[in-house]
């Protein structure tokens, strides 16, 4: 992780003097509002996300934190339109570049996928299809929305391998998924996603079945795709190192809510919910050696069984007779004191929030 | 393999049903839900009935009905059915010697079962405790058996039980053995496949490292849970071996008269197709109602018996209709 | 691709060699083969002249050998009914089987992957309802009484079809009417649920993400993956058409091979109905081998890894 490291522009922290970029840089691309996804089981039906709120921004990347279970990936497939039919959006709107497309028809959102928006999984073994070459799969989006013929999009598709360092892509367009490493698999599977040049890329998970060191040129190819191309990224994650190097803004989300959001500089330095202050502390970073490890207590509630409070209640160190009783809403949480005065009003940055009936007293614990 | 509807956190939720409560708790609320969920299902509960009944008329129908399916009575021969005019055992009509069809198709009813059930019972005790044999222990048995069954399976058991039944003599016994010989390979495939994939699980480790004997842990942690499977599995099998014994019955190198089984009925009423129509089709129909009850209720079984399917069963049925319009699911 | 055929040829193979092996080993099991080959009310001098005229009396690997060798010119003796050559006779049946085999075949492929298709998109749907309905059919209906049905209904009431015969096309419409059930019944099935589950495969979702419509993502991404699970049922399914061959032909006077085996049973003509089972095993050997290549075809998976550039 260290080359990814050194290499990544430093996560920005609200200051001025930031480099004006190309002509749409920080433009709100995405802006997610109240959010609402339910699933339908034998039990009833139980929301697996909840009120869910972010914005993503032209060249940058949004982060979406949170354990395995947590709503994080099927936030990611609600935004791309590709929910399991069990799943309903329930409510909220998800607008990309003015259009909201919540209320599109599965029909109108093909229009979409592809140019405006493209997402990246976590398997790319699966992800692929395995009956097909890898050019096939690589050219089918220009088939699709630019009507190339065959040979105009294996020629795209040749030049997409080129962009995502695929070596020899002239012979290996003709491979099939089975017949490429972890890393080459999700290198494609990332050439498609941007391959007509989407204002959004989504990327849930992208790096978690790869060693590490291929990781870290994943991590490194995926920014350099979002710097060519102003693109906004949502990237889903579960590991904070990963989020500390690549993100720009951060939203943490528990239980199927976001429980905290805001740059990731300022988040992390001083977290605004008990479960972020949580995470945070439960990473070894700088501790003594012999020191113990601290870790949260307890486990996330079922989705059948979220409380009617806070849904952090049962973890949390701080609880009170309002959490039990009140679920806190995510509301702005003024900036540390130290920064709130150098903050620029030219460049609206997004403003923190966090969902804890106790944000401010948090320090002082 | 990926089912259509199941989606990780369902699966979860499915998975997280009982949380809390005891093994022995657990135990006695699958049973009695499984008979719950059973009332549930409108088709499977009426194909259960059915079964039964038709069980029962194989077991003391013939009983009840005496000579009635042998006396031949010339007055009343080809009746027509659907008419009372004859008494109540004409009910069905009449064959050209005035044979009863009803108390005919009765005592066949008992002729059919009794090929079925044994050929079904042994293919299934042979076929499974091979199988999970040959799965258990993997290597060279396991190879053996899988291109057994391989052979034998590639083979028609049509062909096989024609050869077979020209060299011997088309008796029952031999009906039975030769349909459980073409069907053992089903059971087999299945149970290996259970089984494999059974003994490389922790909870069979554990046993070994007990010291268990291979013969204590297939029978003590092996069958148990192979055994629904197979079950489910066998009710399907009824269907196909009554099947092919009507099929052979009715080509003449099955059931031989003066035995009567409903595949022989259809074909010996076969001539008379155009005069008395019923001769034929009711053996059929007897046929039909009974494999398609069978069907329904095995395929009831293979939901309420997998765990991570059952929660379908009680699943609202509009619930499953899959992909609704993102716009309509809005409030 | 030659070594990956090789090795499934020699696999398939297997079954046929038992094959040859299990008639001969069944045609001595019964003790004297004469009480095979004979009429049940020859005489003992025809019996005794029978055994000696064909070596029955000869040492058993003797036996074998010529047996063997008969096998491999096709040479299964004489009908006893037509005195006619067995083999000659079995292959002259062979055409009609296979005529009515593959139409049926192509058909009941064609009709199961659109309903199949249709039902796997629309759960709950008519087409949905209509596959279930067809595979419960499919497995509930006994194939002779359906065509039996048929015959009362469309020939003998309606009088709209022949009976039986192979004399122009409405001859064609009642056999293949009752051999496509089952295969159609089994297909439609396989076709739906290999479509729902690859439907639901992260590669499709991808594609829909890709901007794929519905129509595209069944018949480019969905349908070939589907086709490899069907492709693998066919085998079992030529099996299977096999046995309804037999009952199809034997009622609608099908001159096929089925017809001919049901009939030297009958009329315990062995040497024919040797060469007619013979026949058959190697016809579903070579389809076997056909479907293996289908599906090396289809899936570059199960091929061989060749040499990468």
């Amino acid at each position: 992780m260290k080359t990814a490291a050194e290499q990544a522009p430093a996560p920005r922290s609200g200051t001025a003097g930031i480099p004006p970029g190309p002509a749409r840089a920080h433009d709100v691309v995405l802006q997610v509002k109240d959010l609402a996804v339910d699933i339908r089981t034998h039990r009833g039906t139980v929301r697996a996300v909840n009120s869910v709120a972010f914005e993503a921004r032209a060249g940058e990347t949004l982060a979406l934190l949170g354990e395995s279970g947590c709503g994080k990936s099927m936030t990611a497939k609600a935004l791309a339109g590709i929910m399991d039919p069990v799943c309903d959006l329930a409510e909220g709107q998800i607008i990309l570049n003015g259009t909201d497309l919540a209320v599109l028809t599965p029909k109108e959102r093909l229009k979409f996928a592809g140019p405006e928006l493209g997402i990246v999984f976590q398997d790319a073994l699966t992800a692929l299809n395995p009956v097909y070459t890898v050019g096939t799969q690589l050219g089918e989006a220009f088939r699709i929305h630019r009507r190339l013929n065959a040979k105009q999009a294996k020629a795209e598709a040749i030049d997409l391998m080129k962009r995502v360092g695929i070596p020899e892509p002239e012979s290996r367009i003709n491979s099939y998924p089975h017949q490429f490493s972890g890393g080459m698999r999700q290198r494609i599977l990332i050439a498609m996603a941007v391959a007509l040049n989407p204002r959004l890329l989504i990327a849930d998970e992208p790096t978690t079945a790869l060693d590490v060191t291929v990781q870290a040129q994943i991590m490194q190819l995926l920014r350099k795709l979002r710097e060519e191309g102003q693109m906004a990224v949502v990237l889903i994650t579960h590991d904070l190192a990963v989020v500390a190097e690549e993100a720009d803004s951060v939203a943490v989300m528990y239980a199927g809510n976001v429980v905290e959001s805001g740059p990731v500089s300022e988040v992390f330095s001083d977290p605004r919910h008990p479960y972020t202050k949580g995470l945070l502390e439960s990473v070894p970073a700088h501790l003594e050696r012999g020191a113990q490890l601290k870790s949260i207590a307890g486990s996330p509630p079922e989705l059948h069984d979220i409380p009617s409070g806070c849904v952090y209640q049962s973890r949390c160190p701080l609880v009170q007779d309002i959490c039990r009783a009140e679920r806190p809403a995510l509301r702005p949480v003024g900036p540390p004191v130290a920064q709130s005065d150098i903050q620029p009003e030219t460049q609206p940055r997004p403003a923190r929030a966090a969902a804890c009936h106790f944000s401010e007293e948090l320090n002082n614990v | 393999m990926n089912s259509p509807l199941t989606e990780p956190a369902a699966n979860q939720l499915a998975s997280a049903d009982h949380p809390g409560t005891g093994k022995n708790n657990d135990k006695r609320e699958g049973k009695l839900s499984l008979f719950r969920l059973l009332l549930k299902d409108r088709f499977a509960t009426v194909s259960a009935v059915l079964l039964v009944l038709i069980g029962l008329t194989a077991l003391i129908g013939p009983a009840l009905m005496g000579d009635l399916a042998t006396k031949q009575n010339l007055l009343f021969a080809n009746k027509a059915p659907f008419s009372f005019a004859y008494g109540w055992e004409y009910v069905l009509g009449s064959d050209s010697l005035g044979r009863s069809m009803l108390a005919r198709l009765v005592v066949a009813s008992r002729t059919t079962f009794s090929v079925a059930l044994p050929a079904v019972a042994v293919a299934l005790v042979i076929g499974s405790l091979w199988g999970v044999w040959a799965g258990y222990h993997r290597g060279w048995r396991e190879n053996v058996s899988m291109r057994i069954a391989d052979v034998i399976m590639s083979f028609p058991s049509l062909l096989l039980a024609v050869v077979v039944l020209y060299v011997f003599s088309p008796s029952a016994g031999n009906i039975v053995l030769i349909l459980a010989l073409t069907r053992i390979p089903i059971y087999l495939r299945t149970a290996r496949a259970e089984s494999a994939e059974l003994q490389s699980r922790t909870f069979v480790d554990a046993a070994r490292t007990f010291g268990a004997r291979p013969n204590a842990i297939i029978g003590r942690h092996v069958i148990p849970v192979v055994l629904p499977t197979l079950l489910t599995l066998a009710t399907l099998e009824f269907c196909y071996v009554m099947l092919a014994e009507s099929s052979l019955s009715f080509l003449g190198i099955g059931i031989q008269p003066p035995d009567v089984s409903w595949g022989l009925m259809v074909s010996q009423g076969r001539q008379y197709l155009q005069t008395a129509w019923w001769l034929s089709i009711f053996p059929g129909v007897a046929i039909v109602v009974t494999t398609i009850a069978a069907n329904v209720l095995a395929a009831w079984l293979r939901i309420a018996t997998d765990p991570a399917q059952r929660w379908r069963l009680s699943l609202p049925r509009k619930r499953m209709i899959a992909r609704i319009p993102v716009k309509e699911a809005k409030p | 691709m030659l070594i990956y055929l090789r090795k499934r040829i020699l696999s398939s193979a297997l079954p046929l060699v038992v094959v040859i092996v299990g008639v001969f080993a069944l045609a001595r099991m019964t003790g004297n083969p004469a009480s095979l080959y004979l009429p049940l009310n020859a005489t003992q001098q025809m019996r005794d002249e029978f055994t000696a005229r064909n070596g029955f009396d000869q040492p058993l690997l003797v036996q074998m050998a010529d047996y063997f060798g008969g096998v491999l010119r096709l040479d299964f003796g004489q009908s006893l009914r037509t005195g006619q050559d067995a083999a000659a006779m079995a292959l002259r049946a062979f055409p009609a089987t296979l005529q009515l085999a593959a139409t049926t075949m192509v058909l009941a492929v064609l009709l199961a992957l659109v309903v199949g298709c249709w039902a796997a998109l629309k759960p709950n749907g008519i087409a949905d309802r209509i596959s279930s309905f067809v595979s419960m059919a499919a497995a509930s209906i006994p194939d002779f009484w359906l065509a039996i049905v048929g015959i009362w209904v469309f020939a003998i009431s309606l009088g709209w079809l022949p009976t039986s015969g192979v004399s122009g096309a409405s001859a064609w419409v009642l056999p293949i009417a009752t051999l496509l059930l089952r295969p159609f019944g089994v297909l439609v099935q396989i076709v739906r649920g290999s479509m729902v589950s690859a439907l639901s495969e992260p590669y499709i979702k991808l594609a829909r993400s890709r901007g794929a419509g519905e129509l595209r993502v069944v018949t480019h991404h969905a349908l070939r993956n589907a086709a490899a699970p069907a492709l693998t049922v066919a085998g079992d399914l030529t099996v299977g058409l096999v046995n309804g061959a037999v009952v199809v032909e034997t009622i609608f006077g099908w001159p096929g091979i089925g017809k001919l085996m049901i009939d030297s049973i009958l009329q315990r003509d062995f040497a024919v109905l040797q060469a007619a089972v013979l026949l058959t095993a190697v016809a579903i050997f070579a389809l076997n081998i056909l479907i293996d290549m289908g599906y090396a075809l289809l899936d570059a998976r199960v091929r061989p890894v060749t040499a990468r550039a």
